[in-house]
């Protein structure tokens, strides 16, 4: 059987046999999507589980558990919103054979399911349990009765879906890949995985609840099976960054508040000049997207624990508590790089963390910073396999580069931790209701 | 690989505070102390209290002032500083804890780091039962276990010389066996003091920097550079041998790279927290390079390196160890314990002068090293409070 026929297997298991059960219905996923300009508001009306009316009486007035972010906008959810508490990130490769409608296709049912997910409703027509009892449910169902936890998705293209890297144009999208969109360059110290690193696509789950998070990742990958596989996946199971004035700064596993100066959503200006491509830096597709840097940052916290707290904090330039910086104040004071103590040595170091990170020290570039420490069990030494996933959103990948190359040659971090893994992606503008992320790049 | 941060810091710091010794473990839960606010404004160094109990005291010092400060705990005589919390910056808090004898001391603030300070107290530390004793001699041997020391960082620096000439014969040559044999037995000279010659920022990339911690355009120099030249049989497809003229100039460099450092460890000096702290840093270097074998990726000997750090920390820990007896030794028996299974386990690898490759351990073996380096690490961590508090 050729791999087409599959899909066309695949594809009447999903949406042909709900047709069959309720032909009155006749509206598909795919159907909605046939209706070019049409509202999609119909999406979860009917029999699919809404998961937001469930779980008002759930769990009544816990904010984080009932934040909904919508969808649907001029920039994708994701990025300023208030960073959740829990990641589950996803890179896929486009499987060898599928087209550019094809594609499509998929962008248009992630889309689809992924604005049901994040309106807290199961995906399909049917969801998880109102189906054909004959029929594998549409919807996973682990996130059934759970509140929506502030999901959001957020979806972008690597460089190798443009263009391989044997130069093959798969879906003549190759003249629109942004001159941006090259690979990062070699930092060093990086030790990289190929296997934890890349990707043609990648999807960005966040929530509050992680189980929420999973069910977002499980079922977009369920729905690419055939058009696309997984490369690599991470869980985050604590947020490392604030991306809002209204949120404390979280700490690292290293125990630090690391990041204080972040971008924060209520800086618009700041946003606007920093993290989303203009109009005028091109490709015109692009415009209101961003540019998403991953990396997994393995952490030596074995090593870090027996540091005496006097280096740990020259090698933030912090304080361990409080998390102000070494040269005064509190945790939001302005640093000051010149103040000196014994010896007339700077307060923080010159290899500081916090001073090679600042934007005084990078041409005033700013990353909004949007990490995750992880945990994934233990390594073969017996030492836990701990770290960082840092996610980085910025107006080009420049701001990136530029900041990393300081740190990776100078930082005192340097000595405790460990790229592994490293991606670029350009994540493409919000997609106005009823059209599909990523379309103005296929237009 | 550069290892730099903490003996630099610690050099550059010098940790005082060696006067006063005893058996204070961090983690013991049983240890109770005595809890004081230091106000550090720029007039005044206002103590919470003018005496507390002999034993543990913490002073919380705030620097409530504008410009930089520095809490001092001065002996009777108001001159020999038994304790201090320097740097702290306008607005923070740090926390100077030590553990004192009964008698009189003196506190004192200095805001802005010059002149005589401010706020020149009586301090009172008060008898009680528990209070531990201190054995005035401990000061002579501390004196002697920092001089040792040095000499020991310099004896190893003149082998490593001696040794960088021999293997400079050989290599630009073409005499690969004799570099060859003479590359990892060189290298334990380095290896030993690795975090002395690493605080000499500039010569640690030098010398000792692999092929991973290059940045796009730099010149590669030292060791691995050689290394990955005569062991390129898991270098990447494509690696061309070195011509004779690069393997000159990179011999010159590794000459002089070498020189330099030698004549930069003459003369130094050290204090009994950097050396404490020296051997864990050593450690560490085994617990991130060695037994990862990522630190001779070419040659596979990472279990000389492995061994050498060991000795280096086995060394400092030894010239410490006659003054831990007395103030721990439940501490330095546990430290006795844990580097005896860490060498029974490098003694089960050895081969002839030398050790088993890297790349032939069983992952049982690997498994059974990182473990026993954490099981050293611990009572290590606990060394430099147990003799400098």
């Amino acid at each position: 059987m050729s791999r087409s026929a599959k899909r066309t297997v695949k594809r009447d298991k999903r949406t042909g046999s709900a047709d069959l059960a309720v032909p009155a219905r006749g509206l598909s996923r795919r159907g909605l999507l046939g209706l070019a300009g049409a509202s999609v508001a119909g999406i979860g009306l009917g029999a699919a589980g809404d998961r937001v009316a469930l779980a008002a009486s759930a769990s009544p007035g816990a904010a984080s558990a009932s934040a909904v972010y919508p969808f649907y906008g001029s920039h994708q959810a994701g990025i300023v919103t208030p960073a959740q508490d829990r990641l589950h990130f996803a890179a896929f490769d486009v499987s060898a054979g599928t087209t550019r409608a094809e594609l499509i296709e998929l962008l248009q049912d992630w889309t689809i399911a992924a604005a049901a997910m994040t309106a807290g409703q199961d995906i399909g027509e049917y969801g998880a349990v109102s189906g054909p009892y004959d029929a594998p449910p549409e919807d996973t169902g682990e996130a059934q009765g759970l509140p929506t936890a502030g999901l959001t998705i957020t979806f972008g293209f690597g460089p190798t879906l443009f263009e391989t890297a044997d130069g093959v144009d798969r879906f003549g999208i190759a003249a629109r890949r942004p001159a941006d969109l090259t690979p990062l360059p070699h930092f060093p110290g990086d030790d990289l995985d190929a296997g934890r690193s890349d990707g043609d696509l990648c999807i960005q789950a966040c929530s509050n609840d992680p189980q929420v998070a999973v069910h977002a990742i499980r079922n977009l990958s369920r729905i690419a099976f055939g058009r696309a596989a997984l490369r690599w996946s991470q869980l985050g199971f604590g947020r490392t960054s604030s991306t809002s004035t209204a949120q404390a700064t979280p700490r690292n596993l290293f125990g630090f508040k690391d990041g204080t100066a972040n971008i924060k959503a209520e800086q618009p200006d700041v946003v606007n000049d920093q993290v989303w491509v203009s109009s005028s830096d091109g490709p015109a597709w692009l415009a209101g997207g961003s540019y998403l840097v991953a990396r997994r940052i393995r952490m030596t916290i074995e090593t870090w624990d027996r540091t005496i707290l006097s280096e740990q904090e020259t090698v933030f330039g912090r304080t361990k508590g409080a998390g102000a910086p070494l040269s005064g104040g509190t945790e939001f004071s302005e640093p000051d790089f010149t103040i000196a103590g014994r010896e007339n040595q700077p307060l923080i170091g010159a290899a500081a963390h916090m001073r090679l990170a600042h934007p005084m020290q990078n041409k005033g570039m700013k990353l909004l910073r949007r990490g995750y420490n992880f945990v994934d069990g233990n390594d073969d030494l017996g030492r836990l396999e701990a770290g960082l996933f840092f996610i980085s959103f910025q107006r080009s990948p420049a701001q990136f580069t530029t900041v990393q190359l300081n740190l990776a040659k100078h930082d005192a971090l340097n000595e405790y931790i460990r790229h592994v893994g490293s991606a670029l992606f350009v994540v493409p503008a919000g997609a106005a209701d009823g059209a599909y992320v990523g379309s103005a790049l296929f237009a | 690989m550069p290892r730099v941060l903490r003996s630099a810091s610690l050099l550059g710091l010098g940790v005082l505070g060696i006067g006063l010794l005893s058996g204070c473990v961090a983690n013991n839960p049983a240890a109770t102390h005595t809890a004081l606010t230091v106000d550090s404004s720029a007039t005044d160094c206002a103590v919470s209290a003018n005496e507390a109990p002999a034993g543990s005291i913490r002073f919380s010092v705030t620097n409530s002032g504008d410009q930089v400060t520095e809490f001092y705990l001065l002996a009777e005589d108001g001159l020999r500083i038994v304790g201090e919390a320097e740097n702290i910056g306008p607005g923070l808090s740090r926390d100077l804890v030590v553990q004192l004898d009964a008698g009189s001391y003196f506190t004192a603030c200095k805001p802005g780091m010059t002149g005589d300070g401010v706020g020149k107290a009586e301090f009172t530390a008060t008898k009680t039962d528990a209070a531990a004793t201190v054995d005035v001699d401990l000061a002579a041997q501390i004196v002697t276990a920092n001089t040792n020391y040095g000499s020991y960082v310099s004896d190893q620096i003149d082998q490593l010389v001696t040794g960088t000439d021999a293997f400079a014969a050989a290599y630009p040559a073409g005499d690969d066996d004799t570099a060859r044999s003479l590359y990892a037995s060189t290298r334990v000279h380095w290896e030993r003091v690795e975090t002395i010659a690493e605080s000499f920022g500039d010569l640690d990339p030098k010398l000792d920097l692999r092929e991973a911690d290059l940045e796009e355009g730099q010149n590669w120099t030292g060791w691995h550079a050689i290394e990955k030249d005569l062991w390129p049989q898991d270098a990447e497809a494509g690696f061309v041998a070195y011509t004779a003229d690069q393997r000159a100039a990179l011999t010159e460099q590794l000459v002089a790279d070498t020189a330099t450092l030698h004549e930069k460890v003459e003369g130094l000096t050290f204090t009994l927290s950097q050396q404490t702290n020296g051997a864990i840093g050593l450690l560490d270097e085994v617990a991130t390079g060695k037994v990862t074998g990522e630190e001779e990726i070419w040659s596979h000997t990472d279990l000389w390196d492995f061994q050498a750090n060991v000795d280096g920390a086995k060394v400092l820990y030894d010239g410490v160890r006659p003054i831990l007896l007395k103030t721990d030794a439940d501490l330095a028996a546990s430290l006795d314990t844990e580097f005896g299974s860490l060498q029974a386990l490098l003694d089960a690898q050895r081969v002839g002068d030398g050790f088993t490759l890297y790349t032939d351990l069983t992952p049982a073996e690997i498994r059974a090293l990182a473990d026993q380096v954490n099981a050293l690490g611990e009572p290590l961590n606990q060394l430099t409070a147990a003799l400098v508090l």
